[in-house]
Order: structure tokens, then C-alpha cells, then sequence
């Protein structure tokens, strides 16, 4: 494997970093995009980067807040990137778009991309899938896919229920049923939406499990849900990344 | 859940930590308050506030994660220790 932080082209062409990790093998095989978590590109989601390349995808992650602060460390460009209002959603769908590109500009690329995101990064990645060109779509207990934020809500983040009818690829959805935002109510109006538009989708909820349930540096791990969800994660990126 | 929630506010004065260059003191101009997951306080979620110098960088940053009882005593004690000191001297 070899991992190493490179920069791409993002949003607008902007050139931003990110951590990229490759099988060291001749293989053709699909890429996969990682979206961190609000918290940030830290330590944790660049080992969930690698775990993808050890499951033969060249995978990578764009830092999502290198431009509010670049070169800092992960916490400390998180709490800059979030005193000034987040990531626009419109920005975010350019850095996917870039990161997509780059997989698919890689010499053993089959042409197959999936985004995979958790918590914050999992309501981007079903945005990244309405508006971008993907085979594959994992959204691990997004909030604010559907629903509306509470009144005086200071960062600009929505639901974006009208966008569902134009998801453009599968989607695997990893929840937990003790998770208030999506609580299990957002998940069941999310699978209508999906099923009414006609989608392919698969939804998993676990019992025991709440927000978070595959951070395994945080009190929320739960192994028992963590375990099965990434069996998903491996069955369902197979299937729509894998081939030649 | 990632809250998203976060209260901005001015703030004059000074902090010590990092401050972009080692350990020492450096004046605050901006703090951050939300309730959101910790980097590293053992709680799903905590009452987190950046005591920051934005013009100085990311770096120039004091950072504390409080469970949200510790947050509410917090409250309580610097009420208590404002009230405590003579009226003139606290304006």
C-alpha cells in the first residue's frame, strides 16, 4: 500500500490537499472517495482511508477545511473552519467532483467511484451522489438529509429532500436506532423518498447502536454494528465498484 | 450527531497555550461555543469552547471540552466569582 498526502484539483479547479491510499498491485479496480467527519481530516478517518485501499480501492481524502486553514492541525482547522460557517454545499460537490476525477485519472482505475461519509460527511455524501457522477454511495447516519435544522440554526446546513428524485447512483444507508438526528422517523422518510423516486437503495438500523457507532476512538463505538455495517460497506462497493 | 449549532463571540483578553509559536500567552479576540463531539473528552458530546486569535492562525487556539453538567457549574462559578467581586470593578 502506499499512502502519502498529495494535492488535487477541487471546487472551481482550487488546488487542495488530500490524503490518497493505493493497493500496491496492477489490479484494475474502483475508487472510492472519503468524506471526514465535521469533527475533521484527522487521524481516524485517514485509517478508514487506508482500510478501503487494503480492500483494493485506490481511496482518498480531500480535506474538506484545507482552504479556511491550510497546513493546520486537524482540530484546530475544524474549530476555524466551523467559527467561519462551515462548508458550503456547493463547494463540497466541487471537492467530491475533483476527488472523483483524480480516482478516475489513476492508471489501474476500472472508472468505478464511490463516496462513503460519516455523520456530517455522510449527509455530503448523498449531496456528492445527487450532483456528481458516482457508481455508489454510502451514507453513514447523516443528519439533515430530510428534516429541517432547529429555527436560528447558524450554520448553513438543510435538508435537501427535493434533490433525492436525482440521485444518481445506489445507495447503501448505516443507522443506528438510538440515533436522534436521523432519528429512526428520518430514516423511514428518507426510504420513502428513495422509494417513491424509484432508487436502489439499501438501508441497515441497528438496535444498540446510536450517532457515530463506527468511530472507534470515541464512546459511541459499537462493535457488534460497526462489524456488520463495514461487512455491508465491503458486499455493497463489490458490487458496484468491482470489475474490470 | 454533528449539532452544527455554534454561538460566536467577541472577547478581549488573553489566553495561554500554543498561540502559533510554543507555549505562552497571547491575546483572545474571538471565542467559539457549541455542543458538539469532542476531539478528546471521553462524552458523545460536549459543551466545547475555542478561546481564539483568528489572526494569528488556526494554532492560536485554547480549546476546552466540558460534559454539559461541568458546563452548567462552569456557568455558575464565573457568575459567582463576577458577583463576588466589588460592582465598580466589574463593569
Amino acid at each position: 500500500m502506499i499512502a502519502e498526502t498529495i494535492s488535487i484539483a477541487g471546487h472551481g479547479g482550487d488546488e487542495i490537499e488530500a490524503y490518497t491510499a493505493s493497493p500496491s498491485t496492477d489490479a484494475a479496480r474502483g475508487g472510492v472517495v472519503v468524506i471526514h467527519h465535521l469533527p475533521g481530516y484527522d487521524r481516524a478517518t485517514k485509517e478508514i482511508t487506508r482500510r478501503f485501499a487494503e480492500l483494493g480501492y485506490d481511496a482518498i481524502c480531500p480535506n474538506l477545511y484545507h482552504r479556511e486553514a491550510p497546513g493546520a492541525a486537524p482540530d484546530d482547522a475544524a474549530a476555524t473552519a466551523r467559527a467561519q460557517g462551515g462548508v458550503p454545499d456547493e463547494r463540497l460537490i466541487g471537492e467530491v467532483q475533483g476527488a472523483a476525477a483524480h480516482l478516475r485519472s489513476l492508471a489501474h482505475s476500472n472508472g468505478k467511484v464511490g463516496v462513503i461519509g460519516y455523520c456530517s460527511g455522510g449527509r455530503q455524501s448523498v449531496l456528492a451522489a445527487c450532483n456528481v457522477d458516482l457508481d455508489a454511495a454510502v451514507d453513514c447516519y447523516g443528519a439533515f438529509v430530510v428534516g429541517t435544522p432547529p429555527e436560528g440554526f447558524p450554520l448553513p446546513i438543510s435538508g435537501f429532500p427535493e434533490q433525492i428524485p436525482s440521485l444518481r447512483c445506489p445507495l447503501l444507508g448505516l443507522f443506528g436506532n438510538d440515533d436522534a438526528h436521523p432519528s429512526p422517523a428520518d430514516v423511514d422518510e428518507l426510504e420513502r423518498l428513495l422509494k417513491d423516486a424509484g432508487k436502489t437503495y439499501e438501508f441497515h438500523r441497528y438496535d444498540d447502536a446510536g450517532h457515530a457507532f463506527f468511530s472507534v476512538d470515541r464512546p459511541s463505538y459499537r462493535v457488534a454494528a460497526a462489524l456488520d455495517g463495514w461487512e455491508r460497506i465491503e458486499a455493497f462497493f463489490s458490487t458496484y465498484l468491482g470489475g474490470n | 450527531m454533528c449539532t452544527y449549532a455554534t454561538v460566536n463571540v467577541k472577547l478581549e483578553g488573553s489566553a495561554k497555550g500554543a498561540g502559533g509559536v510554543g507555549s505562552k500567552w497571547f491575546h483572545v479576540t474571538d471565542g467559539t461555543v457549541y455542543f458538539d463531539h469532542p476531539v478528546h473528552a471521553m462524552a458523545d458530546h460536549t459543551l466545547n469552547i475555542d478561546f481564539a486569535d483568528p489572526s494569528r492562525g488556526p494554532g492560536a487556539r485554547v480549546a476546552v471540552e466540558l460534559t454539559a453538567a461541568s458546563a452548567r457549574e462552569l456557568v455558575s462559578a464565573i457568575e459567582a466569582a463576577l458577583a463576588s467581586a466589588p460592582a465598580e470593578m466589574t463593569v
